[in-house]
């Protein structure tokens, strides 16, 4: 096995305000030749500034790379510059004239790509009028103009629905198979396990590397799962108990299964002590990818943070609101001129209920959610929160939800005490209240370490515990989430689900939007929307079963089968 | 299956190619056309016909306190004249209160003595009277210190024509002494229109022509557009010629439409020759554009871009250009930072061509100047555009 690529040392530190930060410290790694490499972490652990050194954009502060004599590199930027106002044909010309490429090459080329990215029928349309799936593999397309031996692509997922993605996977397989070395950046693990080789990146620095099975295999018998009984215990609870459980270091739910990842392989885990789970016992399971990456972490002492996501306090289940609809939508319809964002969607939500509301981008589940929040009229039915239209309520009614947004809405250069102090405000929280509100807010959270430094420069993972504080520094009854942990790493994002489950279990009634599925197994309950209409609802196994997948199978091909049936049964 | 096309710095392919895709752009994107189009039109109605340095129809508050024909005469001359509107108040009290309230910009007085005064045979001044000698007294609003001095000038004028013409209708009269004939060269109207469209045309294409590039290449930074372009062989050269040739094209058109518009709305002649007008426009052009794009090389954000670019040339091609204010009666130190803008040289340079000519000692120097800016925006742009994101 050679490499096609090899970098030694890499560093990179960039200026910002106060002084520098190191993006990357002293990367190693190789990219073997034809195979597809995997970068994988989460947002900010150096990704992009390791594949811009690799394109030739950026110039390492010291270190190498070593790139074959023969390579041939193309690199596809995470925000690939596709001209919106100009067509599929235009653009691909564009790169073709860039790069070189004389009359009767480009025709044989584009007629290659345009099979391969079956592009085709679309030439004329402009690239701004393209979906996300689309549009990504039209600037892969372009990429591929000068037919590379080398492929850099910079989370090329993000922002694509499941199908879209399953397709790109299978064109890189595709180009793999002409002897194209592809190297993938992602900072979901799923995908990781799709890869050949991965390079995890952590921080600027290299957790680990070597196959998906190699790295795996490190884990192997620290997973478990048990079939869990038919019971009224709710399935959080359960988690929550098992986590807590000695020797566990991780409990998920996953469909009807509780997996389990232990802190020392081959001993399985001794469930007892929980009374819903006396006489189940867990069978040995293959571990995932994102287990290694928990051991990895845990390795690097950086665990400790989980043991924080379980709060030591029992929980103590509130009955006020719980099981009484909290939020209902009745025939909701959005519309844009001719186009339907949304149409006729009805659905109830409990208190005290985590809802997921999915759906690929451009499904309409924003649309949907923002006119629950009463940022966007409904053209027609309604949408009631807590008895309240929320676009024409008062304020005092507004006062009784939070919401997180998608893009973290803090005040960049004021600190984490500015921050608080400002949301508290804005929601009418003063004086001795407010102060107390935010001291507990500020060991609940653990950021009392973080009080005046500026929000801008915090870890992606503080930043956004930070923000989940000040959505629910008013105390909330109904929390709306808006692609809450989209890019975080997965420590980051059972702490973020263990406190969401904690004021689950208070009464706080939780909507929250992904297009990231496997989120979608922290829900009670969840729809569906698939081009502005609701195609599925349900309980995670429910939407498991209306999707034909069998036991263990993933809400993604559940959801792949489910928008492919629609699709046949309505053809667009 | 790629062309050998090594590290020319320009090529013929990647710069056609570039440009096409610009000159779409700009097709698609209606904005970039009414910036160059549509935008220099309402600009030169709007000053053209709102900034104006003449002052007509000013009204004028009369005090008559005598019973002289003669006050009548006079007064009946004042409203003849088309730039002020005189107003007949019953006492001094009621013209002040005008006066104070803006209601009237001026009051002239004609007082009980006007008639004895105007003969000569006058009484001593007492208190509260006008001086001896005098026989109108004018009291004027000066808070605006050019229509003020423009008043005093029409009412004294009123004055003179009203004594010559006196004198040649009475036998009485006060012989003319001196008599000034003046003559106006280049504007005999003396209409300020014609002074100021000339320079409204530079100040329009300096804002048109920075605000065209100042956003084109921030746009490309926002958009992520310019990582990939920085991933093809397309060099700097050919990246800065890309983006100038098509938005120079709409520039130019711009131009061509404003000086339409000034030859035909507002009357103006031309005396220069077309080609030297069109040599200086594109020199012109060439270094708003130069700045465009430093601005927006250096900020790599369109709103940031345009901000500059507003304030890097409107406010002093409009204050600093000598388009109104005459910059030699500015203090030294001002007049020296004049020469930073390019405005004041194709002020110059368009005044000399619209009203006079050729005039070859006043375009030289100008058109050298400009050529020096475009040298130095684009050379500021070479070095900072970056082939990389470091």
């Amino acid at each position: 096995m050679n490499a096609a690529v090899t970098f030694r040392d890499l560093r990179k530190s960039f200026a910002t305000e106060a002084g520098s930060t190191v993006a990357l410290s002293g990367v190693n790694g190789a990219m073997a030749a034809g195979r597809v490499t995997g970068l994988v972490g989460p947002d900010g652990a150096g990704k992009t500034t390791l594949i811009r050194m690799l394109a030739g954009l950026l110039t390492p502060d010291s270190g190498s790379i070593e790139l074959d004599r023969t390579a041939r590199v193309a690199y596809m930027p995470q925000k690939f510059g596709l001209y919106e106002d100009l067509t599929v044909e235009e653009n691909l010309t564009l790169y073709a004239d860039l790069n070189g490429l004389d009359r009767t090459a480009r025709e044989t080329r584009f007629n290659e790509l345009h099979k391969f990215t079956n592009l085709g029928p679309f030439t004329d349309r402009l690239a701004g009028k393209l979906s996300g799936g689309m549009k990504q593999k039209l600037g892969l397309a372009c990429t591929l103009v000068v037919a590379p031996n080398i492929l850099l692509l910079d989370e090329p997922s993000v922002g694509v629905d499941p199908l879209s993605r399953r397709e790109l996977w299978q064109m890189v397989r595709a180009l793999q198979e002409t002897g194209i070395t592809v190297l993938w950046s992602t900072a979901y693990l799923d995908e990781a396990e799709r890869c050949d080789d991965v390079i995890l990146l952590h921080d600027g620095a290299v957790l680990d590397q070597g196959s998906p099975a190699k790295l795996t295999e490190r884990v192997d018998g620290a997973a478990w799962r048990a079939l869990l009984p038919e019971s009224n215990v709710r399935k959080r609870d359960l988690q929550r108990a098992a986590g807590r459980l000695p020797g566990v270091v991780d409990a998920q739910i996953r469909g009807r299964y509780l997996n389990v990842v232990m802190g020392q392989t081959g001993a399985a885990p001794d469930l007892s002590p929980i009374p819903a789970l006396k006489g189940v016992t867990a069978e040995r399971i293959a571990p995932r990818f994102e287990d290694t990456y928990l051991a990895a972490l845990r390795g690097e002492g950086r665990a400790t943070a989980l043991a924080r996501t379980h709060p030591d306090t029992p929980p103590t289940p509130k009955t006020n609101g719980v099981g009484q609809p909290v939020i209902e939508t009745r025939d909701l319809t959005r519309r844009f001129g001719d186009f339907t964002a949304v149409d006729k969607v009805s659905f109830t939500v409990s208190g005290g209920e985590i809802f997921g509301l999915l759906g690929p981008n451009g499904a309409g589940k924003s649309t949907t959610f923002k006119m629950l929040c009463g940022l966007l009229p409904a053209s027609g039915g309604e949408a009631l929160v807590a008895g309240f239209d929320l676009g024409h309520a008062r304020a005092d009614a507004r006062g009784r939800i939070g919401y997180m947004a998608q893009k973290f809405a803090y005040l960049g250069h004021l600190s984490v005490m500015q921050n608080m102090t400002f949301a508290g405000g804005v929601y009418g929280l003063s004086g001795k209240l407010l102060a107390e509100r935010i001291e507990e807010a500020l060991t609940t959270y653990n950021l009392h370490s973080y009080t005046d430094t500026p929000c801008s420069e915090l870890p992606l993972g503080i930043k956004q515990r930070l923000a989940l504080a000040c959505a629910v520094l008013h105390r909330p009854a109904i929390l709306f989430l808006d692609e809450p942990t989209s890019g975080v790493d997965p420590i980051t994002r059972r702490e973020f689900w263990g406190r969401i489950n904690a004021m689950a279990d208070e009464g706080v009634t939780v909507l929250v939007t992904s297009h990231f599925l496997d989120e979608a197994e922290y829900c009670d309950r969840m729809v569906i929307i698939y081009r502005g209409r609701l195609i599925a609802a349900g309980s995670p196994d429910e939407i498991k079963s209306a999707g034909g997948s069998k036991d263990g199978a993933s809400l993604e091909e559940a959801f792949i089968t489910l928008v492919e049936n629609y699709d046949r049964d309505h053809p667009p | 299956m790629t062309k050998k096309s090594g590290n020319k710095m320009i090529d013929k392919q990647r710069l056609t190619g570039f440009i096409r895709k610009e000159w779409l752009q700009i097709v698609r994107d209606p904005s970039s056309i009414v910036v160059a189009f549509v935008l220099p039109l309402i600009l030169l109605f709007v000053f053209g016909y709102g900034v104006s340095l003449d002052s007509r129809n000013q009204p004028v508050a009369v005090v008559l306190e005598t019973n002289a024909p003669e006050g009548r005469d006079f007064l009946a001359s004042l409203r003849a004249t088309r730039y002020l509107v005189p107003r007949l108040a019953v006492h001094r009290g009621e013209a002040t209160t005008w006066l104070v309230s803006g209601d009237v910009k001026a009051i002239v007085l004609i007082g009980a003595e006007f008639g004895e005064r105007l003969n000569g045979s006058v009484l001593p001044s007492q208190p509260g009277q006008a001086p001896v000698g005098a026989p109108i007294q004018v009291l004027i609003n000066a808070t605006d210190a050019n229509t003020g001095r423009l008043l005093a000038g029409y009412v004294q004028g009123a004055w003179g024509t009203w004594l010559t013409h006196r004198s040649y209708t009475t036998a009485t009269g006060l012989p003319t002494l001196v008599n000034v004939e003046s003559r106006i060269w280049f504007n005999q109207e003396l209409d300020s229109h014609k002074s100021i469209v000339p320079g409204l045309v530079a100040v329009v294409m300096t804002l048109i022509g920075a605000l065209l590039t100042a956003l084109v290449v921030a746009r490309e930074w926002e958009r992520g557009t310019m990582e990939a372009l920085l991933t093809t062989p397309l060099t700097r050269a050919e990246l800065l010629i890309g983006k100038l040739v098509p938005y120079f094209g709409l520039g130019m058109g711009g131009m061509t439409i404003s000086v339409v518009v000034a030859l035909i709305l507002f009357g103006l002649p031309f005396r220069g020759s077309i080609l030297l007008m069109v040599l200086s426009a594109a020199v012109f052009m060439l270094v708003v554009l130069g700045l465009g794009l430093a601005v927006s090389t250096i900020t790599r954000n369109q709103f940031a871009a345009s901000i500059i670019g507003i304030t890097a040339t409107m406010m002093p091609a409009v204050l600093l250009s000598g388009l109104i204010f005459d910059i030699r009666s500015m203090p030294k130190f001002i007049q020296l930072f004049t020469y930073v803008f390019p405005a004041r040289y194709f002020v110059d340079i368009l005044k000399s061509l619209f009203l006079v000519g050729n005039v070859w000692p006043v375009i030289l120097p100008n058109l050298a100047a400009l050529a020096f800016m475009a040298t130095v925006f684009m050379t500021i742009t070479v070095v900072k555009t970056r082939r990389t994101l470091d």
